[in-house]
């Protein structure tokens, strides 16, 4: 890791405000530390419930930050509104989880690829044409897709518009929400290698947050586990898929089943000796 | 996703105009005619009138219809048609205004309020109220107090009262759309309030404004009209609708006939708007009913038949034997075959898995065999067998009878399953009274409640029974749901995706009771599922499945270990494995 991280986070919290008066806030996330270096990927792991999608509505500013800090490049971003805040979207972007509900269905794709642009200093006509052929070539869309809706393309599709979308200015980071989940496996390894080859080209770094350790094993440099809006544990992904060393861990790494039948068997079988010497 | 999608061409439309499909309502279409054709008359007014409508015959007054006087002339021999024809212009110049004032704040209020929340939406919301609960009218003639005889004011001001009533409206639905996703991505993408609500808002809004609209202009017309009769909006000789009516009401005794004429034509003005907006809200309605792209046109005759002629019995000792099965959907772009001649057979006590990605029909071939699929979708070839019985092209009371006995389901969303507003036990009790498989009284089935809810392992069955679904959890649902669907004792589960909405340690818990289930009952499951970690984990056997084709089948081992077919490699390779050591990055 250089220097300084791309992206700081330090004491993170968020409490939901309570409803009725003398009930206390929820806590949402509690004390989250953790950084994201140059052109790296870090993923966020847990099960739901367990804050790990507040976690980056609350880096990209979509969710009120109670306590804690949030650094981008050293400078301090948690509480940036207006016209502050709308700036960062050079260097912070996002892909969401549903492609289905990220794209306005009434917006043709060109449309929705140029809003990054619109916020950004004015350009030509022609200029902004040109970007977003270059975009579409890049995600391995047909250039006539700027003219079509949405409604045209499948959910694999619909997936690499919102992937051009966030790398239209070349942000340092992009927040991933599940970015795949949505998606049939062999649409999502696609979509996977995509957002590596962006990796190496743009050199952008990715909070990757899942639910799937699998895919993290596969994807990201480090893991770290969330439990109840809490860091669980912190490591490099292969360490913490293949030497869990916190219980929680070690039931999600027990639990996620392998493509492989006698494996499985295998691992299934330790799992439940596991679980019977957690309740004996 | 489980639900075979529809065709991703269906839908080229961006936006729906609200307009489209209006003439198949002959009442609203008539309507629509008759408001523009008397807004083109009043506007054409100097090339239509026959007389100027200050004109007096004083030799001719109250004549009747003639040739001159198509609709007669009134008590100073004026014409009444011309009258009309001019008297139309303040009247029409006043709805308009007052719609405009009504659809330019309702929108920009409701708009600011919804989408900015805050403080923004804390003085707009009071603002509404206090424009809601003061009387508009007697504002009305208090302003024409000042600005005597004013029908711009008047109208003005009726507009802007009432556009606190759409103003809620739009408030409400832009707080939900301000909550969808692609508001955040804008939001994301540096994008400023103003900007969004120009491009992801307003146009979306703009369907909901068309309805009010429509209803307000009759409203907006009785009051311009009414402030014509008082004689508060147009200045004397000059003609309006209102003052018409007034001039015939003072000879009403004399002649009634002046009466009909301008009353009518404000009565159909006024019915012709409400008319409008009441069939455009019915086209809004009928739009989110049709669901996307699919027709509702069933599928040809002529295929079910071919479905029904009597095919061959499975000899072996299946439970389940599928044999030359195909399943089309009726689609706007013709019938459309999602299942291509599929064969398959599921021995008792095995669990068999259906794998494939979305669009593969793995869904639709399990929702066939409990005959449920959609309206647009039937069975067109091959048949289903069911312990030697045949299932396929049953009637839907017989297929009743075997739904929840000797075939049930367990679907991916256990919420959609259970009705929130009941118990957990009191839909259990009704499911096995249904199949009648406690015979006794409450006791019995109390009895067996317990017993179905033990058998899912739910560790506390009587305080289960007590709860309603929305006090469980996800995975403890989903055993409820698998609880009712053993209530028939059945031979076959059919399970959809059902741990695909479960975190990945539930998934594992509920797959160990599938198997348990297996284990103890003896009957047999057919897992649905696009994810190969977790057939591996159940299945004894499996077919693949490909755009409604069988690319592979076998024994998982076979499956996994010796994939015949190139797509089931790909699968394979695929699938993300935790056990995996190679990595894509490092």
């Amino acid at each position: 890791m250089s220097a300084t991280p791309v992206l700081q986070i330090d004491g993170l919290a968020v409490h939901y405000p309570s409803r009725g008066l003398r009930k206390p806030p929820t806590t949402v996330i509690e004390n989250v530390s953790f950084e994201v270096g140059r052109a790296e990927t870090v993923a966020l792991v847990g099960e739901s419930g367990s804050g790990k999608t507040t976690i980056g509505r609350a880096v990209l500013g979509l969710t009120p930050v109670s306590g804690g800090r949030v650094l981008l490049d050293g400078r301090d971003i948690t509480h940036l509104t207006g016209r502050a805040r709308r700036a960062l979207s050079t260097d912070i972007q996002a892909i969401f989880q549903n492609p289905y509900g990220s794209l306005n269905p009434a917006l043709p794709v060109g449309r929705t690829l140029a809003e990054p642009l619109l916020a950004g200093s004015p350009r030509s006509r022609g200029e902004v044409r040109d970007h977003i052929t270059g975009l579409l070539r890049r995600v391995g869309l047909p250039e006539d897709a700027a003219d079509r809706y949405p409604a045209q393309f499948s959910g694999g599709q619909r997936q690499r518009i919102a992937i051009a979308r966030a790398v239209a200015r070349q942000p340092r980071i992009i927040i991933c929400d599940e970015p795949t989940s949505a998606l049939d496996v062999t649409t999502q390894a696609a979509a996977l290698d995509l957002l590596s080859e962006l990796q190496t080209t743009l050199g952008c770094a990715y909070l990757f947050i899942t639910h799937d350790l699998a895919v993290v094993k596969e994807f990201a440099a480090r893991t770290l586990v969330l439990q109840h809006g809490r860091i669980v544990e912190e490591g490099p992904s292969t360490d913490v898929c293949d030497r869990p060393r916190h219980e929680y861990t070690r039931r999600l790494v027990a639990a996620a089943p392998v493509p492989d039948p006698v494996l499985q068997r295998k691992r299934r079988q330790q799992r439940t000796e596991a679980e019977a010497e957690a309740t004996a | 996703m489980t639900t075979a999608e529809p065709p991703p061409k269906a839908r080229s439309r961006a936006w729906t105009n609200p307009f489209a499909g209006i003439w198949r309502r002959p009442v609203a279409a008539a309507a629509l005619v008759v408001v523009a054709g008397i807004s083109l008359a009043v506007v054409l007014a100097p090339l239509l009138a026959p007389h100027p409508p200050l004109t007096q015959d004083l030799l001719h007054t109250l004549s009747g219809p003639s040739a001159n006087h198509l609709l007669g002339t009134d008590v100073l021999g004026r014409d009444v048609l011309s009258r009309l024809l001019y008297g139309g212009r303040p009247t029409l110049i006043g709805v308009g205004l007052a719609v405009l004032v009504y659809a330019f704040f309702g929108m920009s209020l409701g708009m600011l309020a919804g989408y900015l929340r805050g403080w923004t939406d804390r003085v707009i919301v009071a603002a509404l109220d206090v424009m809601l609960s003061v009387p508009a009218v007697i504002i009305t003639l208090a302003v024409l107090a000042i600005f005597y005889q004013s029908n711009v004011a008047a109208m003005l001001t009726i507009g802007f009262f009432a556009s606190a009533g759409l103003a809620r409206i739009i408030r409400s639905s832009c707080l939900a759309l301000r909550e969808e996703l692609f508001v955040d991505a804008a939001r994301v993408s540096g994008l400023g309030p103003a900007r969004i609500m120009a491009r992801h808002i307003l146009p979306r809004l703009t369907g909901q404004l068309l309805v009010p609209v429509f209803l307000f202009s009759g409203n907006a017309l009785a009051i311009q009209t009414g402030l014509g009769f008082l004689g508060l909006a147009t200045p004397a000789p000059a003609p309006s609708w209102g003052g018409m009516v007034g001039e015939a009401a003072q000879i009403m005794q004399q002649d009634p006939y002046l009466l009909f004429v301008s009353g009518g034509v404000i009565g159909l003005m006024s019915l012709s708007f409400g008319l409008i907006g009441d069939g455009l809200r019915d086209l809004e309605q009928d739009r989110r009913q049709a669901t996307g792209g699919r027709s509702r046109q069933p599928v040809p005759t002529a295929a079910l038949q071919d479905a029904a002629k009597p095919s061959e019995k499975p000899s072996d000792g299946a439970v389940l034997a599928v044999r030359d099965y195909s399943i089309t959907f009726a689609t706007a772009q013709g019938p459309r075959t999602v299942v291509d001649s599929i064969g398959f057979t599921v021995r008792p006590g095995e669990i068999f898995g259906l794998v494939g990605e979305s669009g593969s029909g793995k869904t639709v071939t399990g929702l066939s065999l409990l005959g449920l699929l959609p309206p647009n979708g039937a069975v067109t070839s091959g048949s289903a067998w069911l312990a030697g019985h045949r299932i396929s092209g049953l009637p839907e009371r017989e297929l009743q009878h075997i739904r929840g006995g000797e075939i049930a389901l367990v679907s991916q969303e256990p919420m959609v399953a259970l009705d929130p507003y009941f118990t957990i036990g009191s839909q259990l009790g009704e499911v096995i009274r249904r199949t009648g498989t406690a015979p006794g009284g409450k006791e019995a089935v109390r009895e067996r409640i317990r017993e179905l809810l033990t058998s899912v392992h739910l560790r506390d069955p009587d305080d289960v029974a007590r709860r309603h679904p929305h006090e469980l959890s996800g995975g403890m649902l989903q055993r409820v749901v698998i609880a009712m669907a053993l209530a028939g004792t059945p031979k076959v589960l059919i399970a959809d995706e059902p741990t695909t909405a479960l975190d990945v340690t539930v998934q594992a818990g509920i797959l160990d009771l599938l198997r348990t289930l297996r284990d103890e009952r003896g009957m047999a499951i057919i897992l649905i599922t696009h994810d190969l970690g977790v057939v591996a984990d159940t299945c004894d056997r499996a077919i693949v499945m490909e755009k409604g084709h069988i690319v592979e089948e076998g024994s998982i081992e076979d499956i996994f270990y010796r994939p015949q077919h190139p797509y089931t490699r790909k699968l394979i390779e695929s699938t993300p494995s935790i056990a995996r050591t190679e990595g894509r990055i490092t």
